[in-house]
């Protein structure tokens, strides 16, 4: 039975989480800010005891197989050299031909990207997000594109001083305009598919004819003005005709592996 | 007053949303990742006062939503009015059996999140809803309320360990005291 200091303790809180919700944008991520301070200690104790899992991994890693990895890691440089070496031709080519038909460089992205590492990963279930240890003082800002090796991974949602959230593909606020590279080259857009599986996103609003395949891949489009043409998403799994064959949705087993994030570069303006 | 378990619920709070944040746990594995501070919320409603039922809520709600995507401060009512009726009805719990732990964990790691995404949902947000959402609520409490016993036991570890042992009165009375034999 709720007694009357039940009800006074019910209505402080309830007080102070409706001050709290309603507090204007500015100052809430300054006091989030200052809350995080709490953790700081923490980030400092996981950073040390990766740090000492890491050093130990080192000293139980045989030399055999070190100098063995050394020598594949050299074979694949000198592979990479031999491609980097074509594809600065084909980007010369690729120059000229622009410059014939009056079209605009594409921006390179040599020297754009910056390295970040994920710090910490979203605990509710019901977001994906993931903060990286990168923040205003690197000249990160809101929008700018989140990249692995392997593909898109998001974009920049929020800043502070030394991190930043980053919004992951499949989260309901991060929405990207991709196509589809069949012979019709068709535009969608990327947006969520469910809480579970975390590698799935939905390319929602294809043309109703559009002839979609499992296995085709999906890039960004380049529409939109944040993501930059080109950036690889993942594969489409299978695709179907929605809202009575108004459009088509295809569902894209996403190229990054968004559960095991650790390093990521974000491209720079 | 006793502040000891006060500042220990605190400090388990603060490392429990930091060690959800910062370990990646199930979530790789089952998509699910699990969420402790019901769990916690429980062990204070059972061994506290409802000042620091009230303290946990409003701590432990900020430091999980500061970690988050969530808007600031949505994560406190679903907390405290978990831990307000375990508070109000736990003379009829019997709230040292691990069995009744478990079965209280399991609840409050079910309804807590349920009730945060009825808030988002109200408040206009549009969080990551949909059929998986029941295996992943299923998940969280299970494993909540499994680890609940243990959480308790460790907080009423640490209360002994870092309070004063309270003074027991010895059944010795020099004025009843027997002698024997002849003098």
């Amino acid at each position: 039975m709720l007694k009357r200091p039940h009800y006074v303790a019910l209505i402080i809180v309830t007080l102070i989480a409706l001050v709290v919700l309603n507090l204007p944008g500015g100052a809430v991520a300054r006091l989030r800010f200052a809350f995080n301070g709490f953790f700081l200690p923490l980030f400092g104790f996981a950073a040390t005891s990766q740090n000492l899992a890491g050093q130990a991994g080192d000293l139980l890693v045989p030399r055999r197989e070190l100098i063995r990895e050394n020598q594949q890691l050299r074979r694949d440089n000198q592979q990479l050299q031999l491609v980097a070496t074509q594809a600065v031709e084909i980007a010369r080519e690729n120059a000229r031909l622009r410059q014939f038909l009056g079209w605009r460089e594409q921006a390179p992205w040599k020297g754009r990207l910056k390295l970040g590492q994920v710090i910490l990963r979203e605990p509710a279930n019901w977001w994906r997000t993931v903060q990286i240890d990168l923040g205003s003082r690197d000249g990160l800002r809101t929008n700018l594109p989140v990249l692995t090796v392997e593909g898109l991974v998001g974009r920049v949602s929020a800043v502070s001083f030394d991190r930043a959230q980053v919004v992951l593909l499949g989260d309901p606020n991060c929405r990207v305009a991709a196509l589809v590279e069949n012979a019709t080259r068709d535009n969608g857009v990327l947006g969520p598919s469910g809480p579970v599986p975390g590698d799935v996103a939905v390319l929602s609003y294809l043309p109703p004819g559009a002839v979609v395949k499992p296995g085709q891949k999906v890039v960004t489009s380049g529409l939109g003005g944040i993501f930059p043409k080109g950036i690889p998403i993942g594969q489409v799994l299978d695709s179907q005709s929605v809202e009575f064959g108004l459009y088509v949705e295809a569902r894209v087993k996403l190229a990054a592996n968004l559960n095991g994030l650790e390093e990521i570069w974000v491209l720079m303006p | 007053m006793n502040v000891i378990p006060t500042l220990l619920i605190l400090l388990m709070a603060l490392v429990v949303a930091f060690a959800q944040a910062w370990w990646g746990g199930l979530r790789g594995w089952i998509g699910v990742q699990v969420d402790l501070l019901p769990a916690l919320m429980v062990c204070a409603a059972l061994q506290t006062r409802l000042a620091t039922v009230a303290l946990l809520a409003v701590f432990g709600g900020l430091g999980f939503d500061a970690l988050s995507a969530n808007p600031w401060g949505i994560s406190i009512l679903p907390l405290f009015v978990v831990g307000l009726g375990l508070y109000a009805w736990r003379g009829l719990i019997l709230r040292r059996q691990a069995f009744a732990q478990f079965l209280l964990g399991l609840a409050a790691c079910g309804v807590v999140p349920l009730l945060t995404l009825l808030l988002l949902l109200t408040a206009g947000y549009a969080p990551l809803v949909g059929w998986g959402t029941i295996w992943q609520l299923a998940v969280m409490a299970l494993v909540g309320g499994s680890l609940t016993p243990p959480l308790c036991r460790f907080f009423e570890a640490g209360q002994l360990a870092l309070s004063y042992r309270r003074h027991t009165q010895s059944s010795f009375r020099p004025d009843r005291d027997i002698r024997r034999g002849r003098r």
